[in-house]
């Protein structure tokens, strides 16, 4: 609701906007503006209310003027304290953080950064998350940020949203509950529950050139070849890149180790999709926990064999996000 | 942070930091009462206080729930046979104390801290029963503090608690202006609202409706303040100031007791000097008002009595502020009733002998009422009675031993003894009670009148002249009257501290305190309903019902509320000057039926704009692409921005 009209601006511009709550800020920030903040009194507010009456008619009755000045003056730090829980979510600026990716059945652990613009702390900010319960308690510093982490139950793989999350406070004397609601654009990628499994046998590889013959490993050095995006970090041969201009990778010899096809195809039908998945999210762990060269393929995508935390991070990403639900 | 305790933060446990702050704030609001509750009461609570301290550090100290019931079940018997109820006010108030221990010792989380903090401010308001000194306020407004910043420090324990204290103390410092406005504001209703148990009022000192020997001299060693009098004009002369309270008719040997008069039309009297002033009488939970000999005028919710006294309708159970008009040395008015005459004269038999027959002696030789008189009176001064705040014991026959063996009163010996030689002698007599002089405070001008000038004289009547005030005290001790109680006693007496005459600085800073604590009486403590109406008619409303009040009060508390805000969020307002320009530039161009579609950008906006409003085309362009510059680009130099705003202010339209 615009209580001023565009046209009542050059009146009194500062108060409008102040009025309206909408000091501008960055990209991606949300501002919980005052008239967002909703406020009601606690229980212990109800019963602040009660004592205040039996003080009154107390005073009335005794004709104590000091009792209706100890009355009014406790009504006037009711009244102050609702101000004071009021701005203490009031202006409080909520950007998500990045959330790394997990597997189905963990929590994902959604991070939002709170910052105070204003010249006092706001201590005791309950966050919680709407849809699973999950909250934290934060206190922010003056011109400060703070961090809460809601670790909110991933149920199933795909992109999980964040969704609505209240922020609550009922400082600073518990009289009043105050809470607003913010739905920060923040969502975290689930891996579908990997299920533990015995790796499949190599099966031939159909690149042109047939299966290879040398199996590869992490056990003995066997030599050097060229850098690939997919290889591991631990794999750079770093003092040959010190060297010379180009980026090399120590090749091991293993005994066990071959070309992996992980295959959606070729797991058994009576399994359903859910179930395939996670047979094929388990198989990219086991292969990564056995050093293979592992490529996936699924129904209309496929992904090269290779190895390392990238070639894990594609395969389990394109596993969460097939026939995403 | 941890999430178990974020879910319900009323049952998270007590810290130290909790407890040492209700346990400050509920000793400062209990520790008056101890001086009224018994030893043993006052022994069970500290116990339960030191019980609940060692339970800071110990919890399994803490007792269990059915060792609470015990001790309440004992305590509550305690008092019940102490004072023998429960629901008296000072019983009431007891048990309160003693529940200030027990709801402390039984504590633990913080749900029991807030009900801790409840019960503070009810210990805090049970001591205003008691005295609504400016001390007290200020004990009660530190312990208010003290519980707010424990309510605080549950709200936040993981603060500093110095910020705990200040943001108390902000609490606080912003409730005074909405307190204020609800106290000047809040529809006030003259209590009380039901029948107050018997004994709210015991303990007040004052005159009382009866005058035994030794009586008034106990009332005179108080320093309590009777009442306070601005006078309009000059103060009269202090010997002419006689403060009329109960007059005293019946007499059974030993005590005067009040006649029981009928009301009476005032008749304000023809001659005198009139003297216009305010009383602002102590409350004495009795009927009577005090007024100069003699009244001219009788306040309101007042009576005027057939013996001159006048009587307030209800017992002055708070401070009572009333206008007054007295004409000061009128003449008597003649005429009496036949049976008040009567009752002025009646004796009872087979007391005083010696004074009798001296009576007798009179109305024997002397050929009227008015030469007894002058005989009693000639009497009285030869006689050099001794003036005496340490009055012997008196027997059975006490005029008789005050006029030839004692030989030493005070007022109401002197009183007494006058008036049963004139009834003896056949003369109609009685006893006026009250108060003569008093003294002006030199710092505030007002004349204080104390219990200590409490005094006795008589009233004579003669007929076709009327009742004449006569003093038997003046008579044989001038100096009482002139210059008060100090200067008329015999040196060695034990004067009451103010009145010592070596004690000129006391005496000085009591004067300081006293003009300081009368503003706080007429302001604060005076503050009622009457004076509510006379505030809102100094500001215009006539006639205020508790609508009006309401009303005005809840505009106020809105404004205050909104106001309130603006101050706390004052901070964080920072308008950006480039938006504001913007904005302005948006609404002149709005004023001219351009107005900007939310959807619009700033280029399509001033485009748009510029082709519409041809003639100021080039300024729209360029307001527009300095607003893109300042908006989106990298730097936004301040002379930039001073620019966007000279040429949004300056644009025109042609």
């Amino acid at each position: 609701m615009r209580i001023f009209p565009q046209s009542n601006f050059r009146f009194w511009p500062q108060f409008a906007l102040w009025f309206q709550g909408s000091a501008a800020p960055g990209q991606g920030d949300i501002v919980i503006a005052h008239r967002r903040v909703y406020i009601v009194p606690s229980r212990l507010g109800l019963y602040f209310g009660g004592a205040l009456a039996i003080l009154l008619v107390g005073s009335i009755n005794y004709a104590l003027s000091l009792g209706f000045a100890l009355t009014f003056l406790l009504a006037g730090m009711g009244l102050a304290a609702m101000v004071q829980t009021t701005r203490n979510l009031a202006r409080l600026m909520v950007r998500a953080g990045r959330s790394e990716p997990v597997f189905a059945g963990d929590a994902a652990r959604f991070r939002l950064a709170f910052a105070n613009p204003g010249g006092h702390d706001r201590p005791e900010i309950l966050v919680r998350h709407l849809g699973s319960g999950a909250q934290q308690t934060i206190d922010i510093a003056p011109a400060d940020t703070a961090d809460a982490v809601l670790a909110v139950p991933a149920a199933r793989r795909g992109w999980l949203t964040l969704g609505r999350v209240m922020l609550e406070t009922r400082f600073p004397v518990g009289l009043f509950r105050a809470w607003s609601y913010v739905e920060p654009e923040s969502r975290c990628l689930v891996y579908p529950r990997p299920e533990a499994s015995v790796l499949p046998p190599l099966a031939p590889s159909d690149r042109a050139g047939g299966a290879r013959a040398h199996a590869q490993g992490s056990d003995d050095f066997s030599g050097l070849r060229g850098y690939q995006p997919s290889d591991s970090p631990r794999h750079v041969a770093w003092k040959s890149v010190a060297r010379s201009e180009d980026m090399l990778t120590k090749q091991f010899a293993g005994d066990a180790v071959a070309e992996l096809w992980l295959d959606f195809g070729a797991l058994p039908a009576a399994l359903d999709l859910e179930a395939r998945l996670s047979r094929l999210a388990g198989w990219v762990l086991a292969a990564e926990r056995a050093v293979a060269i592992y490529g996936l393929r699924l129904p209309g995508a496929r992904i090269e064999p290779g190895r390392g935390d990238a070639q894990r991070t594609a395969c389990l990403e394109a596993l969460a996000l097939f026939q995403a639900p | 942070m941890s999430q178990a305790a974020a879910l319900a933060p009323s049952t998270r446990p007590i810290g130290w930091q909790e407890f040492a702050l209700l346990l400050a704030g509920l000793l400062i609001v209990a520790a008056p009462h101890a001086l009224n509750a018994p030893w043993w009461l006052i022994l069970l609570t500290v116990t339960l206080f030191v019980w609940r301290a060692a339970g800071v550090w110990n919890h399994s100290l803490l007792p269990s729930r059915w060792m609470l019931v015990v001790i309440v079940a004992l305590g509550t018997a305690g008092i019940w046979l102490e004072f023998r109820a429960i629901f008296g006010r000072l019983p009431g108030v007891m048990l309160l104390f003693m529940f200030s221990g027990l709801k402390l010792l039984e504590s633990r989380d913080q749900r029991d801290a807030a009900a801790v903090v409840f019960l503070t401010w009810f210990l805090a308001i049970t001591n205003f029963l008691f005295t609504q000194s400016i001390p007290t306020a200020l004990g009660m407004c530190v312990a208010v503090a003290t519980s707010i910043a424990a309510l605080v420090t549950c709200a936040a324990p993981r603060r500093a608690p110095r910020a705990n204290l200040r943001t108390a103390a902000l609490l606080l410092g912003q409730a005074i202006p909405a307190a204020l406005v609800l106290f000047l504001l809040f529809p006030r209703i003259q209590g009380p609202l039901w029948g107050l148990p018997q004994d709210s009022y015991a303990g007040v000192t004052g005159l009382s409706d009866t005058m035994a020997p030794g009586s008034l001299s106990q009332l005179s060693l108080s320093d309590a303040i009777a009442f306070r009098v601005e006078f309009k004009a000059q103060t009269p002369q202090r010997r002419a100031l006689y403060w009329r309270g109960p007059v005293l008719m019946d007499f059974d040997g030993r005590t005067w007791r009040l006649g029981y008069p009928s009301f009476a039309e005032l008749e304000p009297p023809a001659t005198g000097k009139r003297v216009e002033y305010t009383v602002l009488l102590e409350q004495h939970n009795r009927n009577w008002l005090f007024a100069l000999e003699r009244a001219a005028s009788v306040p309101a919710n007042a009576r005027h009595l057939e013996d001159g006294q006048l009587i307030s309708v209800v017992p002055v159970r708070t401070r009572l502020r009333y206008e007054m008009v007295s004409a000061i040395e009128a003449e008597p008015r003649p005429g009496e009733l036949r049976r008040v005459l009567e009752r002025a004269r009646r004796l009872p038999q087979g007391f005083n002998p010696r004074a009798r027959a001296l009576a007798e002696s009179w109305r024997a030789d002397a050929a009227s009422d008015t030469e007894v008189l002058t005989r009693a009176i000639q009497h009285f001064r030869r006689e050099r009675l001794q003036y005496t705040l340490d009055p012997p014991l008196l027997g059975r026959d006490s005029v008789d031993e005050f006029l030839y063996v004692s030989r030493q009163g005070f007022c109401e010996h002197f009183s007494s003894a006058f008036v049963f030689l004139m009834r003896a002698a056949g003369v109609p007599a009685r006893v006026v009670t009250g108060y003569q002089g008093g003294d002006t405070n030199p710092v505030d001008g007002t004349y204080t009148v104390r219990q200590s000038d409490a005094h006795a004289w008589t009233e004579v009547y003669i007929g076709g002249t009327g009742w004449v005030r006569v003093d038997p005290t003046a008579l044989s001790v001038p100096g009482r009257v002139d210059a008060g109680l100090a200067r008329a006693v015999a040196a060695g007496d034990t004067l009451p501290l103010l009145l010592r005459p070596e004690l000129e600085w006391l005496r000085t800073l009591r004067y300081n305190w006293e003009a300081m604590a009368h503003q706080w009486n007429l302001l604060v403590l005076g503050y009622n309903p009457d004076r509510q109406r006379e505030l809102l008619s100094f500001f215009g409303i006539k006639d205020a019902d508790w609508l009006d009040l309401a009303s005005s009060l809840l505009a106020f508390l809105g404004v205050f509320v909104l106001g309130l805000f603006a101050w706390m969020l004052r901070h964080m307002v920072r308008p950006d000057p480039v938006q504001i320009a913007w904005n302005e530039f948006c609404g002149k161009l709005g004023a001219k039926g351009v107005a900007r579609s939310p959807h619009e950008g700033p280029r399509d906006y001033s485009e748009r704009a510029a082709r519409d409003l041809p003639a100021a085309g080039a300024p729209i362009r360029s307001i527009a692409e300095l607003y893109i510059a300042l908006r989106y680009g990298k730097h936004a130099a301040a002379e930039k921005v001073v620019e966007l705003r000279r040429r949004v202010r300056d644009l025109e339209f042609g």
